[in-house]
């Protein structure tokens, strides 16, 4: 057994779980001394959870946008968080003229659905532009041009904003009906974590029927499956990708206002980081799995708000909030190395990785 | 409908389908389709729609009011219109050029129509700006750009002109896709370089000004702001002299050349060479400081091309995360050399060959856990590890080592005995050397053993570990290689500033390092040179285009990956491939080509 298994590993795969295991060791490590020091208490702990399924829930419905794209193209739409930005970004405008007319005070409701219907059309404007202009032309190009192709234009849409609305971080109004915060039993959460968890949740409910129940939504499913069989099918699988981009940034702009109405500012790098964390849910959950990037989503907010205190507190590391962002992109290059099939990507596996 | 003639694409399609014999249902399928496709309207105003959402685009992010601070020919045309002019005249051409030459009149109409289009969507633009206030929504939509799109004429007798502009010039465009090659080959040639004379006159007025006969041109060429009239007619004309002659006895030259006997042939190579590293050395006493300053920036992104260009160009390891090493290079000199920091004190010369040591070892080290993942999954690896980097020296976490978000600073400069490096003028020196030092090790690495090892990785990974390439080895040497000359980089990007921060070093240098290699074409040592000096030279040289830099980056990484994929100065290996493609390709068809018709035959 001994001997099979030293045949087996090579020099590499050592070194890789030894980083591996370092790693795990450091964050029992860290977990254990931060739990027995005991500085935070569980009101600590639920705060950050709901913190974290806040963003998480934000993440996985960015997520969505990626991995379907990968599943129907096999490429990484690198220019989705731009996708991501526009909406939130363009909505903005309406919003500021809503509050500065009282409208929004007056109709929370109805401002707050029109808010989300802009954002939602000018991401899925984008998308589908994105799509004709930059991608359609490459889909049989090898795998690194289309990347490239997406790569530069996102540079471009981020700068092509920056030039429209200009370079200033733009504060988003403050809606009153999500102030303040409901108490159930001895916890407290703030209303507007509260809303943006149940409206992320919603939208991803309905997302997953649409792909799940519909006949569109079967036609993409078989698209990713196999493009060849499905257009002897009949279907036409232009107009499915089209639909896939429409989807994904429909779901997209959601995800920025929500974004937007938790951290109350929108700007052109807004899309960023939050667009590689949602790649990072996507490959997390298995790339091409949409529950998987649900959950991957979900999984990494968690992480991410529960990781800093958790398991580097304990360590002793002065300011741990600080990297917070480290701890993200480190599982995701874990999980590429360990686990490059994600949680539930059993199927994909080598043929798509 | 089908008595219209059809443009020249279709016609030579189906001459293709007549000789390979297709059948009379297939030829009348593929007319049906050309006729209605190109409805005679259609391509003008189509093609012309899009260019004039370009324009419209371009004006809105302030490209257009930007640009014209600076003028082409003084008081004629300013940079701004240049752009949109150029918008136009492309439009044109292409909207001309989708019917066949043979019917002047056809592609006149196109061009005009798609000229008016673009004339038109501008047009529109400021008359939606007078009506409602565009700007609390786009920064940039402001009355300075009203007045520059109508010619400062005011709304109503400006708007005319806009579209008799338009109008007029994709007419233009229609008269020169109509005008013969070589005609269209001078105008092009000679037109472009009184734009780029105007462009860069910041480059060449202090150039000729040093040189005291030369100052004469000056005077001659440049006004205060732009070129002089009679000075870009004179430098047009002499422009289309010069392409005139060389095309008609240009092939002489060469040939003259090539018909000498290979010593002289080499001796004539030699010397070229020797005048270029000549203009090299003196370039910095010729130019000035601050065109040294851009010089010294150049090459440190050749530098750190040269680097990628292992990783990403010979290897084909897309790694977006290269800036690490850059940063790792830069820390490691700050860390060994400043005495903020009091750990060791070093030379700079001491400390470059750790600075190097490191690079390799964090190239190696971060190298063995993407080893076995391929294309995108690799580039999102290497941009998580290039950010953790980042985070990681931002944090408070290190800042007793490091120096957190203030950097380090008094890093010491560089020197040789008594010789300083200290300003641009004599880092350039310093970057000079480390540039060819790095170009001649890529250059030979290319060659050899390892860099075939490498293509051959790029080419297709199984079947190079099938041919008995060591993978682990191959790749995690290219990782090193690139790193080492990154780190180098960094470090004399750490003395050349005398300090480092960690804001210097995010995924934006990166971004720009892979998109001057992209630009340049993969792989290709001449083409890191073209790529840097295109994509770092010239937005140092034009301050105006600051802003627009990224967005500019963006649009020719998706315009190179559209229409030009293997760069602009291809590696010699692709453009052998392409041609063989090419040709393979035309084999095939005649090879299939009788097939058909023997059946027809039968």
């Amino acid at each position: 057994m001994w001997q099979r298994l030293k045949e087996r590993m090579t020099p590499t795969d050592i070194v890789m779980w030894l980083i591996g295991g370092g790693m795990l060791a450091l964050i029992i490590w860290g977990s254990t001394a931060t739990l027995i020091a005991g500085r935070y208490t569980a009101h600590h702990w639920f705060d950050f959870m709901v913190f974290g399924l806040a963003q998480g829930s934000i993440y996985a419905l960015i997520a969505m946008g990626y991995t379907m794209v990968y599943g129907i193209l096999r490429m990484i739409n690198f220019a989705h968080s731009e996708v991501f930005m526009s909406g939130p970004y363009t909505a903005y405008f309406v919003a500021a003229f809503f509050n500065s007319s009282g409208f929004l005070e007056q109709q929370p409701i109805i401002s707050l659905f029109a808010i989300f219907l802009v954002s939602m059309s000018v991401s899925t404007l984008i998308a589908v532009l994105l799509e004709r202009i930059a991608y359609r032309p490459l889909r049989n190009a090898p795998r690194l041009v289309p990347l490239i192709t997406a790569i530069g234009a996102s540079f471009f849409l981020q700068y092509t904003f920056r030039g429209l609305y200009g370079s200033g971080f733009q504060a988003y109004p403050v809606v009153k009906i999500l102030e303040g915060e409901w108490a159930f039993w001895d916890f407290r959460i703030l209303k507007f974590q509260a809303v943006v968890i149940v409206a992320a949740a919603l939208l991803m409910a309905a997302l997953y029927t649409f792909i799940q129940r519909t006949r569109v939504g079967k036609a993409i499913r078989a698209v990713s499956e196999d493009k060849e069989a499905s257009a002897l099918m009949g279907i036409d699988i232009d107009r499915m990708i089209v639909t896939t981009f429409v989807i994904g940034g429909m779901a997209a702009g959601a995800a920025g206002v929500l974004y937007a109405l938790m951290f109350k500012q929108v700007h052109f790098f807004m899309g960023f980081i939050p667009g590689i964390k949602a790649f990072t849910a996507a490959v997390l959950g298995g790339i091409g799995n949409i529950p998987g990037a649900m959950l991957g989503g979900i999984f990494l907010g968690l992480v991410e708000s529960v990781g800093p205190s958790l398991f580097l507190d304990g360590l002793g590391i002065v300011a741990p909030y600080q990297l917070k962002d480290a701890i993200a992109f480190t599982m995701l290059v874990l999980v590429l190395i360990f686990r490059p099939t994600g949680i539930l990507g059993e199927k994909l596996a080598v043929k798509k990785a | 409908m089908s008595t219209r003639p059809l443009p020249d694409y279709w016609t030579t399609r189906l001459q293709d389908y007549k000789t390979t014999g297709l059948h009379d249902y297939a030829t009348a399928r593929l007319l049906d389709h050309a006729t209605m496709k190109h409805s005679i309207w259609q391509d003008g105003i189509k093609i012309g729609l899009i260019g004039g959402g370009i324009g419209v685009l371009l004006s809105l992010i302030g490209m257009v009011e930007a640009f014209s601070q600076r003028h082409i020919i003084s008081n004629v045309i300013s940079m701004g219109h240049t752009l949109l002019l150029v918008i136009v005249l492309l439009v044109g051409y292409m909207a001309a050029k989708r019917a066949s030459q043979t019917q002047p009149l056809r592609v006149l109409a196109n061009g005009l129509i798609s000229g008016l289009m673009v004339g038109g969507s501008l047009a529109l633009l400021v008359m939606v700006g007078n009506l409602v206030r565009l700007r609390a929504i786009f920064i940039n939509a402001s009355p300075v750009l009203y007045k520059l799109l109508t010619f400062d004429y005011g709304i109503g007798s400006g708007i005319f002109l806009l579209l008799c502009a338009g109008a007029f010039s994709g007419l233009l465009s229609g008269l020169f896709y109509l005008s013969p090659a070589l005609a269209r080959r001078v105008l092009l040639t000679s037109l472009s370089s009184v734009v780029m004379a105007g462009v860069l006159q910041d480059l060449l007025r202090p150039t000729f000004a040093l040189w005291g006969p030369l100052a004469i041109i000056n005077e001659w060429l440049f006004a205060a702001n732009g070129l002089t009239i009679e000075g870009a007619v004179s430098l047009f004309i002499l422009m289309a002299l010069i392409i005139y002659f060389w095309a008609k006895r240009g092939s002489a030259v060469k040939a003259g050349f090539r018909g000498l006997p290979p010593t002289k042939q080499r001796a004539l190579r030699i010397t070229g060479l020797l005048l270029l590293i000549i203009v090299l050395l003196i370039l910095p006493q010729v130019l000035g400081l601050f065109l040294s300053e851009v010089l010294t920036i150049v090459g440190l992104y050749v530098l750190l091309g040269l680097g990628l260009n292992i990783v990403v160009g010979y290897a084909g390891l897309l790694d977006l995360g290269y800036v690490a090493f850059f940063a790792i290079g830069a820390y490691t000199i700050a860390l060994l050399t400043s005495p903020e920091l009091g750990f060791f004190g070093l030379s700079f010369w001491s400390a470059l060959p750790f600075a190097i040591i490191v690079g390799v070892i964090f190239g190696v080290l971060l190298g063995i856990p993407v080893l076995k993942m391929r294309g995108d999954y690799l580039a999102i690896a290497t941009l998580g590890f290039g950010e953790i980097i980042r985070i990681l020296v931002l944090s408070d976490f290190l800042r007793p080592w490091l120096g957190g978000a203030q950097g380090v600073g008094k890093i010491p400069k560089a020197a040789i005995g008594s010789m300083e490096f200290a300003g641009p003028q004599q880092i350039y020196y310093l970057i000079l050397a480390g540039c060819f030092l790095v170009g001649f090790i890529s250059w030979r690495l290319r060659d050899s053993r390892l860099g075939r090892a490498w293509m051959a990785v790029r080419e297709d990974e199984d079947v190079a570990q099938a041919m008995g390439i060591n993978l682990v080895a191959a790749k995690l040497l290219a990782f090193a290689t690139g790193a080492a000359f990154s780190a180098l980089s960094g470090a004399i990007f750490a003395s050349k500033l005398g300090s480092v921060y960690p804001h210097s070093f995010n995924v934006m240098i990166s971004i720009n390092i892979l998109c001057l290699i992209i630009v340049g074409g993969m792989g290709s040592i001449p083409g890191v040179l073209v790529g840097a000096i295109a994509l770092v030279g010239l937005p140092e040289l034009l301050r105006e285009f600051a802003d627009y830099r990224l967005l500019v980056y963006g649009a020719a990484l998706v315009a190179m990956m559209l229409f030009r994929p293997a760069g602009l100065w291809p590696e010699a290996v692709h453009r052998r491939e392409l041609q063989e493609e090419e040709s393979v390709g035309t084999e095939t068809e005649s090879l299939l080509g009788p097939e058909p018709g023997k059946q027809e035959g039968v």
